[in-house]
């Protein structure tokens, strides 16, 4: 039988696997997207008094701070959708033979959306 | 917190997140297709002033995130961070009903569009 100590070390030689990524990165994103959520309400909700409370609001997100803060929660949101995923697959089957390769997904996904987000700020149609 | 609270809250966190996969799904293709030609009021109100459908889907997608967030962040609080669970449940408590006020309100802003 294999030492506990072995199969249970949680040291920093863990944290450089692509598994500790995938989780750390679940959790950032997921705290920029709390963080972002009541901010993200609170400029819909000015359409409660018209829509030319809601284009004030937008007016701000013109600059291109916001385009740049934008595609990095697009990023965060698909990221957090994709490690989320990844993470109900390894939990529902028991399969953990595979995460890698599911963390890798995960990640060209969401860099693809935020790509595409990003260009298609740019399109007009 | 007793094992059973935590199991349930699990429990609460697994099942909004089969529905928010979803729902996150559709939201980022209708992102790319909104902000296509810049986005403004106008738009963003033709697609969802008076529309039962959109008011259903924002809905229920403000009701699960007002779920699932707050799990999250006390998770976060507690193991991250070292917070009692009691001071980290109150504060996730806090900002759930914070997330479901604000959420279904701008549900009912963009449905409405300051029409009602």
């Amino acid at each position: 039988m294999r030492s506990t100590r072995a199969v249970f070390r949680n040291d920093a030689r863990n944290r450089t696997d692509v598994g500790y990524l995938a989780f750390a990165l679940h959790r950032i994103s997921g705290v920029a997207i709390s963080l972002f959520l009541p901010l993200h309400f609170l400029l819909l909700g000015t359409a409660i008094t018209g829509e030319p409370a809601l284009q004030a609001g937008l007016n701000w997100t013109l600059h291109p701070f916001f385009k740049i803060a934008e595609t990095g929660l697009v990023l965060g949101l698909a990221l957090h959708l994709a490690l989320g995923i990844r993470l109900l697959i390894i939990e529902r089957t028991g399969n953990i033979k595979r995460h890698e390769q599911w963390a890798l997904f995960g990640g060209a996904f969401a860099l693809s959306a935020a790509l595409l987000f990003a260009l298609s700020m740019e399109i007009s149609l | 917190m007793t094992s059973g609270r935590n199991q349930m809250l699990w429990r609460a966190q697994r099942l909004s997140a089969h529905v928010l996969g979803l729902l996150v799904l559709v939201h980022l293709v209708l992102m790319v297709i909104a902000v296509q030609g810049g986005l403004t009021a106008a738009e963003i109100l033709s697609r969802t002033q008076g529309a039962i459908g959109w008011l259903l889907f924002y809905s229920s997608f403000v009701i699960l995130v007002s779920a699932h967030a707050p799990i999250g962040v006390k998770n976060i609080l507690q193991e991250q961070f070292g917070w009692r669970h009691s001071t980290a449940s109150r504060l996730s408590i806090l900002y759930g009903l914070a997330l479901v006020v604000l959420g279904l309100r701008a549900c009912w802003a963009v449905f409405t569009g300051g029409q009602l």
